[in-house]
């Protein structure tokens, strides 16, 4: 609620005494500024590629984990790994040990493919970010859709192919429905999470090069903390809240939808 | 018998493809972990360095030098506010479930939909109000803003599992002549043991890999283990090894919880959605 009486204020921190009413000011200066269009855009950006990945990513890994494999409890715990991370720690491990021009591992081991000392984090800092986050979100969402595959009937797969469906087709008809409302539910939860990323980027580019890897979390910790502008602070925050409200709406419905179908059982 | 074969051989392929999807993803932290083992200058040779002798020079180093009062603040930091969500979120929850208070759905949905909100929009005001109540570069802060982030999880969590005990249980305590305050220690908290672990894992894993507030709110006094690992972006020359020590002992911590807790995090993690 102060975040939305303070976005209708001029205030600098540095300076006393400039608390002053700005009316809709800030808004104002929101939809001309360049800045907050491109942080709104990376974020959209950032959310969509890294939700989008680590679901099909997710599937396909909790698909393999629900099917008859070799050591299938000691492949779902390493595979969580990733998640439970320090987000801090795993962006500096892939900055730095996995990433760097010099020293990293990846650029030696993509020599042979003429890719050698391609300076991942500078040349291309979203791809960067990306690719962390899907590191990291699809345990999660290979968690989530997994639990929703395990609480399906088996018997139902047996007997579509028992009736010669083949595998394709039994995924998409029975599987793929099946473990909907789970995926759903991934989805949203992990964007309300991924629309908040800030650690990553913190470590990994500062929301540089430029403005190019800039979110609206890390936008809204430039404008407060290093412009000390409270008053425009306070109006992109709303802009974020705007933002996850919409996600929020539909994630509580896809909750309420699987607790239905949970009771169900 | 053939199609026995057949099987087999499609068992083995799938693992085969299962075990490399797991290797990548796994990797990053296995490699962590044994640059933590290596010396400096083996942690960044190029080729890089495959066998060596691990050593625990580094993470003597980093245990000996600053590294432990920002392990103790994180420690601190998050065990007292999962402390306090459990205390304060499980008579919320049992007002919510077993004996459901006045227009109960609607507090519920407000508890809810207040962890939707994006971190960032609460950062001025809370702010703003920690540097006049000269809480700024204090433990109590953080404690105070983690406990109130994880409280609506935590209600939310606890209440379902509340909603899972057989409301005769209540019903039979109650003619027995049980007190409100029996009823809650003796029949409510062995029944949702499982539910309390899972909320405290939550709970654990978003306080001490809380990065946002922290970085924020913190400077030197109160500063927790993912700000120690600042220090290390503007790092030069040689510190991969001490770098991927810190890094594998502030980890270490969920990681473990994680990992033995599987089942709970599940369950916390979909928001009780999920059994």
């Amino acid at each position: 609620m102060l975040t939305v009486y303070y976005s209708f204020f001029e205030w600098n921190l540095l300076k006393p005494g400039s608390f002053k009413f700005a009316g809709l000011e800030n808004y104002a200066a929101l939809v001309t500024d360049e800045s907050i269009r491109i942080a709104i855009w990376n974020t959209v950006l950032l959310t969509l590629c890294v939700i989008g990945i680590s679901v099909v990513l997710g599937l396909a890994v909790a698909m393999l984990l629900n099917s008859d494999v070799f050591g299938k409890g000691f492949m779902r715990t390493l595979m969580i790994a990733p998640f439970l991370i320090m987000p801090t720690a795993g962006a500096l491990i892939w900055k730095d040990t996995l990433l760097n021009p010099l020293f990293g591992l990846l650029p030696y081991l993509l020599t042979p493919f003429g890719l050698s000392r391609v300076d991942w984090v500078n040349q291309f800092p979203m791809v960067t970010v990306v690719a962390v986050e899907v590191w990291r979100w699809t345990p999660f969402m290979m968690l989530i859709i997994l639990a929703g595959l395990q609480s399906q009937n088996p018997e139902v797969l047996e007997a579509a192919r028992v009736d010669g469906a083949t595998a394709f087709q039994a995924f998409r008809r029975i599987t793929l429905p099946l473990a909907r409302p789970f995926i759903e539910l991934g989805a949203l939860l992990g964007s309300l999470f991924v629309v908040q990323t800030y650690d990553s980027i913190f470590m990994l580019t500062y929301g540089g090069p430029g403005e190019d890897t800039t979110n609206i979390p890390f936008l809204l910790y430039l404008v407060a903390f290093q412009g000390y502008n409270i008053g425009q602070a306070s109006a992109i925050g709303v802009v974020a809240v705007i933002m996850t409200t919409i996600v929020a709406t539909f994630a509580l419905r896809t909750l309420f939808s699987i607790f239905q179908i949970e009771a169900r059982r | 018998m053939r199609e026995s074969t057949a099987s087999i051989r499609s068992k083995v392929t799938w693992s085969i493809v299962g075990w490399l999807i797991v290797f990548v993803f796994f990797f990053p932290v296995l490699w962590m972990w044994l640059e933590a083992f290596k010396t400096e200058p083996q942690a960044a040779s190029t080729p890089p360095t495959i066998f060596f002798i691990p050593t625990l020079e580094e993470f003597q180093e980093v245990l000996s030098g600053d590294f432990p009062p920002f392990f103790i603040n994180s420690a601190i930091a998050s065990l007292v506010s999962t402390f306090l969500v459990l205390a304060l979120g499980l008579p919320a929850a049992y007002a919510l479930a077993i004996r459901p208070v006045k227009r109960a759905q609607d507090a519920l949905f407000f508890f809810i939909s207040t962890r939707f909100l994006p971190f960032a929009a609460s950062l001025v005001p809370l702010y703003l109000l920690a540097r006049d109540l000269q809480l700024l570069d204090n433990i109590l802060a953080l404690i105070l803003i983690y406990t109130t982030i994880n409280l609506p999880l935590g209600v939310w969590l606890l209440r379902s599992f509340l909603l899972e005990i057989p409301h005769d249980l209540f019903e039979a305590a109650r003619v027995d002549g049980a007190g409100f305050r029996h009823e809650i220690l003796q029949i409510v908290v062995p029944l949702i043991a499982p539910g309390l672990a899972a909320t405290s894992l939550i709970c654990l894993i978003f306080s001490w890999n809380e990065f946002f507030y922290a970085v924020n709110f913190t400077s030197s006094v109160a500063a927790t283990a993912p700000i120690f690992l600042v220090s290390f972006i503007s790092g030069r020359g040689l510190f991969y090894a001490k770098l991927a020590a810190a890094a594998t002992l502030a980890s270490l911590p969920v990681l473990l919880a994680g990992w033995i807790a599987q089942k709970q995090l599940i369950r916390g993690l979909t928001m009780g959605a999920v059994k």
